[in-house]
């Protein structure tokens, strides 16, 4: 065990875990931030993505003594009243079904945005590919990104 | 108008206030936030007033409706309370939506699965509305002294139009709470509906888009424990022994003992599936810590014998089910299953005389279909919360089916149903794969031994690998033709391990004079269940490709041969038994004809067409694709649905796109395989999922524009498209693909899957 002081969403927390718990479960079971979601631990289904310094990063494979000294976003803090444009063009395509991938998708397409304002549709499926929709959104998802593009 | 008695849903009328309420969750349809907003804050009312099982309507006009159904995506959460909200006649932007726990007193049928929610409610769901709308009359007419004939209500406004009196349903819901239940209440006209047939968001979207926590696998009290479990490493092993010692020094680590699922005498049930009745347990104080135990421990597995055990029968009386024994083998699958290609099935159905017209045929066109084992892989792994403490226990987890695994909790627990409180969370997806729930008894069983409340999470690899799959189906099909090409008769021969796929009844019987089905089984310890659309899910792939062949055998339009079978099946059918309704199957083929503008397809594109008949729906498609720099590239898929009154458009098209984008990624890669009773794929880094990129390019949902009740969709759209994509491929390759997944045969084309 030991301690560790972490930024996550422009907040200082400190835990006490063992040093290779994966960011992940620090958020998920010591911060109660359980919207970043645990889906296949090896970073092959992105459910579990969050920001590192503004990259899209699969927590399940970040150790928590790497995340130090580095500001983390994850869903809960991608906007304040949850009206990021990516949210809202979610919300626009009324993309989820189950759901549960949506946390993920959205902070990989956020981070795309971010880096690539107007991404080609190319574009847009090698930042996604890495995440996968159990539903199969993956039509509306395409969509939604392209609608934030142009708003924002 | 029409007029339906409340007495065939009377349960609906209990009031909930004598039952707790446990683990209910607010989602305003409109705002949905979490922590109520000002706007929230001022909307929330003072007082509720009960009206029915699934209606509370505030001091203020604000209606809170209970969803029945457990959701696991197909939006049902948002759809049946429509359907109340309808006959309410309330503005759906007064309206809240709650999940419903498991209330089997207050609710019918809280089972979300068969494509069978909206259908099976419509009706309950309606009466609810309209009687509770008809209690609201009432008191409004009991307060103005007029008749209740004369009142009119719209969008949660009451009207004495000649008095001029108006209230909102606020002003009446003490009184209304307090009138008697009318025997007989009218229903709207369809052509009157104002809610459903048009498109609502998500009520949970705001919830989902910003993370709020939703689901099981999400949920925490003070002083909860973490479980993690660790199952035998193949199919036809169990437990021998393990050592405690070998991780009881790990950080966080607290307990690992065995748990037994069923009680020895317990005679199970249609969804008592479980692959593994014995099953170790690590629990601990975190999850990360049991996973990481649960990769030390030291077990030792040996080959469980063959086993008999009860299960209980339809109609009382139980019969004894045995699981062979064995360390089985996907080459051992496939030779087995050959050989049962060759040899005759059990004839399920006959029609004419199929072996005379075969012997007399000038032609005969044999083709045998075949797929493998599927894993239902829901993004949201396996999981439960229970808190079992002395006699009482409160199990909040994903489920389809909960009133399946009540009985087994009870006895599992040895704690009365009365005592065990299930509370339904939103699933991170389901496809059958939860309509076995024995997760639930997993957690109820850890949480009881400790005494305290605890969340047990599978691994994804424990979830790959504990079985219940979609089972491996092969169908033979042959069709019998003269000289001219006339079809003379026609065979299917369908099996699987350790079930048929076979669907004896449905087109192209009755269709054709004679018709031969035969079915056949080969037992086997993997254990299977329902995946989206069962059995249809791989037969439909088969019969629509081998129609397809026989089509261009006979030299015919692909949809115009479909149409002139079903022509004669309705004109001139053959057989009583015909499950299906020939003229609505014809419908959707002559939509998707011209949504796809079948005659006139986009410059380069291949197309293939398929159309299925299940779970009360009829479903065409047409598949259009391309080779785009050596690799298949699905650039358009058609669908033409017949589910008769669409509840929620959007929302609906959603379902349909996700669906044929799973058929498309399952008939591509899909595949589980086995070595000495071992699943080979534990995780996505095998286990092939469609992705992005290999999703089509645009797919178009359209709906026959009917007023039938509305039947399934969850399911439908799923089968229809493995054959319409095959069919495409032959176009664009000449190849004809028999065997899924599709992509190794692609790849030996030289192709780049």
């Amino acid at each position: 065990m030991a301690t560790y002081n972490l930024t996550i969403n422009g907040k200082s927390k400190q835990v006490d875990v063992d040093p290779g718990t994966p960011m992940l479960w620090v958020l998920r079971d010591y911060l109660d931030l359980v919207g970043t979601k645990f889906g296949c631990g090896i970073a092959q289904c992105g459910a579990c993505t969050i920001h590192l310094d503004g990259n899209a990063v699969r927590s399940c494979q970040l150790p928590v003594s790497a995340a130090q000294d580095a500001e983390i976003t994850t869903i809960e803090g991608l906007s304040e009243n949850g009206d990021h444009p990516v949210q809202e063009a979610w919300k626009e395509h009324d993309v989820p079904q189950c759901g549960y991938c949506q946390a993920g998708q959205i902070m990989t397409a956020s981070a795309l945005l971010k880096s690539n304002p107007n991404p080609s549709d190319e574009e847009i499926e090698n930042a996604m590919n890495g995440n996968i929709c159990r539903c199969g959104t993956y039509t509306r998802i395409k969509a939604a990104v392209k609608t934030a593009s142009q708003n924002l | 108008m029409k007029t339906v008695n409340t007495k065939l849903n009377r349960r609906s009328f209990l009031k909930a206030s004598a039952l707790a309420g446990g683990g209910m969750m607010l989602s305003f349809s409109w705002l949905a936030g979490c922590k109520p907003t000002e706007e929230e804050m001022l909307t929330m009312p003072k007082e509720w007033f009960e009206l029915n099982s699934y209606i509370k309507i505030g001091e203020n006009g604000v209606v809170t409706l209970y969803s029945p159904n457990p959701e696991f995506g197909s939006n049902v959460k948002t759809s049946m309370p429509m359907i109340l909200a309808e006959e309410l006649d309330t503005d759906w932007k007064n309206v809240m939506v709650e999940q419903a726990d498991f209330y089997p007193e207050r609710f019918d049928r809280q089972f979300t699965g068969g494509s069978q929610g909206i259908r099976q409610g419509w009706t309950p769901l309606r009466t609810a509305g309209a009687t509770a709308r008809a209690m609201l009359v009432s008191a409004a007419a009991q307060s103005w002294n007029v008749p209740a004939t004369e009142i009119t209500t719209s969008a949660g406004q009451i009207e004495h139009k000649s008095s001029g009196k108006k209230a909102h349903y606020g002003e009446m819901a003490s009184l209304a709470a307090t009138q008697e239940i009318p025997e007989e209440v009218a229903m709207k006209d369809v052509s009157d509906f104002a809610i459903i047939g048009t498109s609502k968001k998500n009520v949970d979207a705001e919830k989902i888009l910003t993370g709020k926590p939703m689901f099981a696998i999400d949920h925490k009290v003070p002083g909860m424990k973490y479980a993690a479990i660790v199952h035998p490493p193949a199919f036809g092993m169990r437990l021998k022994s393990f050592d405690k010692s070998s991780v009881s020094g790990m950080s966080g680590i607290m307990d690992v003992f065995p748990i037994q699922v069923f009680k020895e005498d317990y005679a199970r049930n249609f969804f008592d599936t479980t692959t593994f009745p014995e099953l170790l347990a690590v629990v601990g104080n975190s999850t990360w810590e049991v996973m990481q135990a649960k990769k030390q421990l030291s077990a030792e597995w040996e080959e469980a014998p063959e086993s008999t055990f009860p299960m209980a029968g339809r109609g009382g009386g139980t019969t004894d089910i045995t699981i062979p024994s064995g360390l089985e083998n996907s080459g051992t699958h496939k030779s087995k299953m050959e050989e049962y290609i060759q040899k005759s099935g059990n004839v399920v159905r006959r029609d004419g005389d199929p072996e005379s017209a075969f012997a007399k045929a000038a032609k005969v066109l044999e083709r045998t279909y075949t797929a493998p084992f599927l894993a239902h892989n829901t993004m949201e792994p396996m999981n439960c919360f229970a808190d079992v403490s002395g006699d009482k226990a409160v199990i909040y987890g994903p489920t389809q089916a909960p009133e399946f695994i009540m009985g087994t909790l009870s006895s599992s627990l040895g704690i009365p149903r009365e005592n065990i409180q299930i509370n339904l969370a939103r699933m991170g997806g389901g496809f059958g794969r939860r309509a076995y729930s024995h997760h639930m008894v997993e957690a109820a069983l850890i949480s009881q031994k400790i005494q305290t409340p605890v969340k047990m999470v599978y691994t994804r690899e424990d979830d790959m690998s504990a079985g219940v799959y979609r089972p491996t189906y092969s169908a033979t099909y042959r069709a019998a033709l003269d000289e001219n090409n006339n079809l003379l008769a026609f065979h299917v021969k369908a099996g699987g391990i350790p079930e048929t796929p076979l669907h004896a009844n449905r087109f192209p019987a009755g269709a054709i004079d004679n018709y031969l089905a035969e079915a056949w089984e080969i037992p086997s310890n993997i254990t299977i269940g329902a995946f989206r659309a069962p059995r249809s899910n791989f037969i439909a792939g088969a019969e629509q490709s081998f129609l397809d062949e026989l089509a261009e055998e006979m030299g015919k339009d692909p949809i115009e041969f479909r149409l002139e079978l079903l022509e004669r099946a309705e004109t001139n059918p053959v057989g009583q038994r015909n499950d299906y309704d020939p003229k609505r199957y014809a419908g959707v083929l002559e939509l998707v004809r011209e949504t796809s503008a079948w005659n006139n397809p986009q410059a380069g594109v291949s197309r293939g067409v398929s159309a299925y008949f299940c779970h009360n729906s009829y479903v065409a498609e047409v598949v259009d694709l391309k080779i785009v720099d050596s690799q298949p590239t699905v650039e358009s898929v058609f669908a033409a649905v017949d589910c008769g009154i669409v509840v929620n458009p959007d929302a609906a098209r959603n379902m349909g796109e996700g669906a044929i984008v799973d058929g498309i990624g399952n008939a591509f890669y899909g595949e589980m395989t086995f070595e000495n009773g071992a699943p080979t794929k534990r995780n996505f880094d095998r286990y092939r999922m469609i992705r992005h990129k290999e999703a089509p390019r645009k797919i178009q949902v359209d709906f026959v524009d009917n007023n039938e009740d509305p039947t399934g969709l969850g399911e439908p759209l799923f089968p229809p498209v493995f054959a319409a994509l095959a069919n495409s491929l032959y176009k664009a390759t000449g190849k004809r693909y028999y065997e899924q997944p599709f992509a190794p045969q692609l790849e030996m084309e030289n192709l780049r899957m």
